[in-house]
C-alpha cells in the first residue's frame, strides 16, 4: 500500500534535522532560515514523491498536479489550524477541542456579511475583506466570552466546555428558529446554510487587475503549455493566497513564542500556581492567548469556507477539530515549525493520500469494482484479487483515511511521542540566551551540556532513536 | 512582664496595639517583641469545611532576619504560608506586609509587593530550561503584554530589556553555582538542584522577603550547607527570610528567631535558646499532651 510507503520518507527526512539542531544550538532559538529550509525540504520531497509516483503510475500530469494543488490547499488550511491551536494547546496548555465551533462562527459571520441582500437568507452584501475581518473579530469575541467564566476550570473540564461550545454553535446555526430571524430576512439558513460569493472569487478579480493579471496570465499560459488545466491554476492561485496567510500566522505566532509573553504562556502550561507565585498575571495572559487563538481559528474558518459558494452546519462537525489536533500532534505540539510540517504531512499522507491512491487505481485498473464487501470477497474467492483491491482503495478510499489515521497515531505515540520534529528546545525569549561577553565563557555552555546531559537519559534516548531512524 | 516589654519598645511604637499584644501574651519578654516587623500576621484563621487548619495564629517577622517556623506535622505551617501568599483565602485575621494590608490578595499581587515564596515540593517549570525559568521571574517585564511583544516598534524595547534580564539571570545562576545547568530542562535537575533553582528564580523577582517552605527537604548535606551559606549571604544583603523546616538543628543553628506552631496556633516564639528551654515545645514534638 502506498500509504505506508510515502510515510517513511518524510519521517526519515526530518528525523536527522532536529538532531543536528540540538547539537549546534541548544541555547539558541531555532533560526528562521533553517526552519524555513526544513519546511521547504519536507514539502519539496513530498511533491517530488507524489509527482514521480503519479507520473509513473500513469495517473497523468493533470491529475497529479491537481492532487499536489489539493494537498497544498489542505496543507495550508491544516497548518493554519494547527498554528492557532498550538497557541492554545502547545503553548498555554489550554485543551481547546472546540476548534470547529470557532471556525463556524468566523465562516458564518463572514457569509452573512457578504451574502447578497436579495438571497434567502439575506446578507449585508459587504465586500469580502470586511466579511473576513468581521468573521475573525466575531470568533475572537466568542473566545473571550467563553474563556472568562472558565478560567479556573481544569484542563479536562475545559476540554468538555469547548467541545460543548462548538456543538452548541453548530446546532444553533442548524436550528429552525435561527433559520430566519423574525421577519428580517436575515438568519443562518438552518440546515440549508447560506449561499454567498466565494472568497476565492478574489482570484478572477485579481486577474482583471493591471499587473497582477498579467503575471497571472503568464502563469496560466505556462500551466496550459505543460498540460495543466486553467481551473487547476486558478485554484492554485487561491492556495497561494492561503500560503501567504500561513506565513503571516507563522510570523505572528513565532513572535509571540519568542517573547516574555510566550514565556508566561509556557509557564502557565507547566505550572500555573508557580507562575502566579512569581507575580505573573496568568489570568490576563490566558484570556489574551485564548481570544487571539480563537480569532485566528475564525479566520481559518473564513478562508476554508471561502473556496465554496455555500456553507452549512455539516461542514463544522467535531471531526474537523480532530483533524487539526492530529495535524498538530504529527508535527509536534509546542513548535510553530512543527505545526506547519504537521499540517502538511497530515494533508499529504492522511487526508489526500487515499484519494491519490484512488486516482491511481482508476488509471490502472478502471473504475468497475464491486460496491459491497460481499461482492468484493465473492470475486476475490473466484480468483480475481483486483476486485478486493479496487473495493478497498477505490470504493472505500475515504474510509481508508481513518485506518491510516489510526495507524499513524499509534506508531507516532510509540516511536515519536513528541511529533515528527521531536522534542525541540525552543527557547521562549526575545533574545539568544547563551552567555554573552568574553571568549572564555564561550566554551562554558557546551561543556555544561555534556556533563548535564548524562543524567538526562531522556535526551540520550531521543538521540539514540534519531540514530536508529537514520540507519533504517 | 508588661513593664519589661514596654521598656524595650520605643515610646512611639508603644501604641495600643503593642500594649494589647504584650498583655495578651503573658510570656512576652524583651526578646520576643519584634521591633521592626516586615510581616505581621494577626489572628489568622483558615477552615476547610469542619477542619480548622489555622486557628488564630499571630506572629511577626523582623526585617532582615532569618526566622524559622517550626511545628509538628499538621500544625498548619504550610496552610499559614498559603494564606499569607494568597494561595488560600484566609477565613479570618489579617496579614500586613510592609505596612500594607495584603489579606486575601491574589498570589501575583503578593509577589509583586515583594513577598515571594518557594514550595515544599519544588515547583520548577519542568519543560522549560533553567534559563527560561530564570527569565520568567523578573517583575515589570514590558514584553509580558501581548501587543508589545508582537508589534515591531515596541518589540525593540522588549529585546533591550531581555538583554538586561539575561545578564541578571546568568549572574544569579553563577551565584548559586548552577550556571553549568543553564540550558538543561528543569525536569532533568536533581531534587536539590531544583530547590536551588527555585530559590534562584524567586530572587530574580527582586523580593524584599522570601518565604521558603522546607528548603532542605530531600537535599543532601553538602548541598544543604551550600544552601544555608547562600541564605546567610543573602540575609547580609538585606533580604528577610521566613523558613519552614523540620530539621531542628538547621533551625536552631541558623535562625535568630523561631516561631513554633501547634494545632493551628502559635505555641511560642523567641530565640532558639528560649525555644529549646520551653517544655511545651518539646512535648508538642514528642506528641505529649498540651
Amino acid at each position: 500500500m502506498s500509504g505506508a510507503d510515502p510515510e517513511g520518507d518524510p519521517g526519515t527526512d526530518t528525523a536527522d534535522v532536529p538532531g543536528e539542531d540540538d547539537e549546534e544550538s541548544a541555547m539558541i532559538r531555532p533560526k528562521w532560515g533553517s526552519d524555513l529550509f526544513l519546511i521547504a525540504k519536507v514539502v519539496l520531497a513530498t511533491y517530488a514523491l507524489f509527482f514521480v509516483v503519479g507520473v509513473l503510475s500513469g495517473a497523468g500530469v493533470n491529475a497529479t498536479v491537481g492532487t499536489i494543488q489539493s494537498i497544498t490547499f489542505w496543507a495550508a488550511l491544516f497548518a493554519l489550524g494547527a498554528l492557532a491551536l498550538n497557541l492554545h494547546w502547545g503553548y498555554t496548555g489550554m485543551f481547546n477541542i472546540g476548534i470547529a465551533g470557532f471556525m463556524a462562527i468566523g465562516a458564518y459571520t463572514m457569509s452573512i456579511a457578504i451574502a447578497s441582500p436579495d438571497g434567502t437568507p439575506a446578507g449585508f452584501g459587504l465586500p469580502i475583506p470586511i466579511g473576513i475581518l468581521l468573521g475573525t473579530i466575531a470568533a475572537g469575541i466568542a473566545g473571550l466570552v467563553l474563556v472568562i467564566p472558565t478560567l479556573r476550570v481544569r484542563a479536562d473540564y475545559f476540554a468538555i466546555v469547548t467541545l460543548g461550545f462548538s456543538e452548541i454553535v453548530r446546532l444553533s446555526v442548524q436550528s429552525r428558529s435561527l433559520r430566519q430571524i423574525g421577519d428580517t430576512g436575515y438568519g443562518t439558513g438552518g440546515g440549508q446554510g447560506i449561499r454567498a460569493t466565494p472568497v476565492d472569487s478574489v482570484v478572477p478579480w485579481l486577474f482583471d487587475q493591471p499587473i497582477v493579471g498579467d503575471v497571472g496570465g503568464v502563469i496560466l499560459a505556462a500551466g496550459e503549455a505543460v498540460g495543466i488545466a486553467s481551473s487547476v491554476t486558478m485554484r492554485g492561485m487561491y492556495t497561494f493566497i492561503l500560503i501567504l496567510f500561513v506565513v503571516a500566522f507563522y510570523v505572528l505566532l513565532t513572535r509571540i513564542a519568542y517573547s516574555p509573553f510566550g514565556r508566561v504562556l509556557k509557564a502557565i502550561r507547566e505550572d500555573e500556581l508557580a507562575a502566579k507565585s512569581l507575580g505573573k498575571r496568568t489570568d490576563r495572559a490566558k484570556i489574551a492567548a485564548f481570544a487571539v487563538g480563537c480569532a485566528l481559528m475564525g479566520l481559518v474558518g473564513t478562508l476554508w469556507m471561502g473556496s465554496r459558494t455555500h456553507i452549512s452546519p455539516d461542514h463544522f462537525m467535531p471531526l474537523i477539530t480532530f483533524y487539526v489536533f492530529v495535524a498538530l500532534i504529527v508535527g509536534g505540539a509546542g513548535s510553530n515549525t512543527g505545526s506547519v510540517i504537521g499540517g502538511f504531512a497530515f494533508a499529504a499522507f492522511i487526508f489526500e493520500g487515499p484519494r491519490f491512491v484512488r486516482t491511481m487505481v482508476r488509471a490502472n485498473l478502471g473504475a468497475d469494482f464491486p460496491r459491497t464487501a460481499y461482492g468484493a470477497f465473492a470475486e476475490f474467492g473466484a480468483g480475481d484479487p483486483t476486485a478486493l483491491i479496487g473495493y478497498v482503495l477505490y470504493q472505500q478510499a475515504d474510509e481508508v483515511r481513518y485506518i491510516i489515521l489510526g495507524v499513524v497515531l499509534i506508531v507516532l505515540m510509540i516511536k515519536r511521542p513528541d511529533g515528527l520534529l521531536g522534542h525541540r528546545k525552543e527557547i521562549s525569549a526575545g533574545v539568544d540566551l547563551s552567555r554573552q561577553g568574553t571568549v572564555a565563557d564561550g566554551g562554558r555552555p557546551a561543556g555544561g551540556r555534556t556533563d548535564a546531559s548524562s543524567p538526562a537519559n531522556g535526551a540520550d534516548e531521543t538521540a539514540a532513536k534519531d540514530g536508529g531512524d537514520r540507519d533504517e | 512582664m508588661e513593664v519589661i516589654a514596654m521598656s524595650d519598645v520605643e515610646p512611639e511604637v508603644a501604641d495600643a496595639d503593642a500594649v494589647e499584644r504584650a498583655e495578651s501574651d503573658a510570656d512576652e519578654t524583651a526578646s520576643r517583641a519584634v521591633e521592626n516587623p516586615i510581616l505581621e500576621v494577626e489572628d489568622l484563621e483558615k477552615r476547610f469545611g469542619g477542619i480548622v487548619a489555622v486557628d488564630g495564629a499571630s506572629f511577626a517577622v523582623e526585617q532582615g532576619s532569618i526566622t524559622g517556623l517550626i511545628g509538628p506535622n499538621g500544625a498548619g505551617k504550610s496552610t499559614t504560608f498559603n494564606c499569607i501568599t494568597g494561595v488560600h483565602q484566609p477565613s479570618g485575621g489579617r496579614v500586613v506586609f510592609d505596612d500594607e494590608d495584603i489579606t486575601g490578595d491574589e498570589p501575583h499581587q503578593v509577589a509583586n509587593r515583594g513577598l515571594v515564596r518557594t514550595f515544599q515540593i519544588a515547583r520548577e517549570l519542568p519543560e522549560m530550561t533553567v534559563l527560561e525559568n530564570m527569565m520568567l521571574a523578573p517583575k515589570n517585564q514590558i514584553g509580558e503584554s501581548l501587543w508589545r511583544s508582537v508589534l515591531p516598534y515596541f518589540r525593540d524595547e522588549v529585546i533591550e530589556q531581555e538583554e538586561e534580564l539575561r545578564e541578571r539571570a546568568w549572574e544569579t545562576l553563577e551565584f548559586f553555582e548552577i550556571d553549568h545547568l543553564a540550558e538543561e530542562y528543569a525536569e532533568n535537575l536533581s531534587g536539590g538542584q531544583r530547590k536551588l533553582l527555585e530559590l534562584a528564580r524567586a530572587l530574580q523577582t527582586e523580593p524584599e522577603m522570601l518565604m521558603l517552605d522546607e528548603p532542605m527537604a530531600g537535599v543532601n548535606p553538602t548541598l544543604e550547607r551550600k544552601l544555608l551559606d547562600h541564605i546567610h549571604e543573602l540575609r547580609e544583603q538585606g533580604y528577610t527570610f521566613l523558613i519552614v523546616e523540620h530539621d531542628m538543628d538547621v533551625i536552631m543553628n541558623n535562625c535568630e528567631r523561631v516561631i513554633v506552631m501547634h494545632q493551628g496556633a502559635v505555641l511560642d516564639r523567641g530565640t532558639p535558646a528560649e525555644i529549646k528551654a520551653n517544655e511545651q515545645v518539646i512535648e508538642a514534638y514528642l506528641g505529649g499532651e498540651v
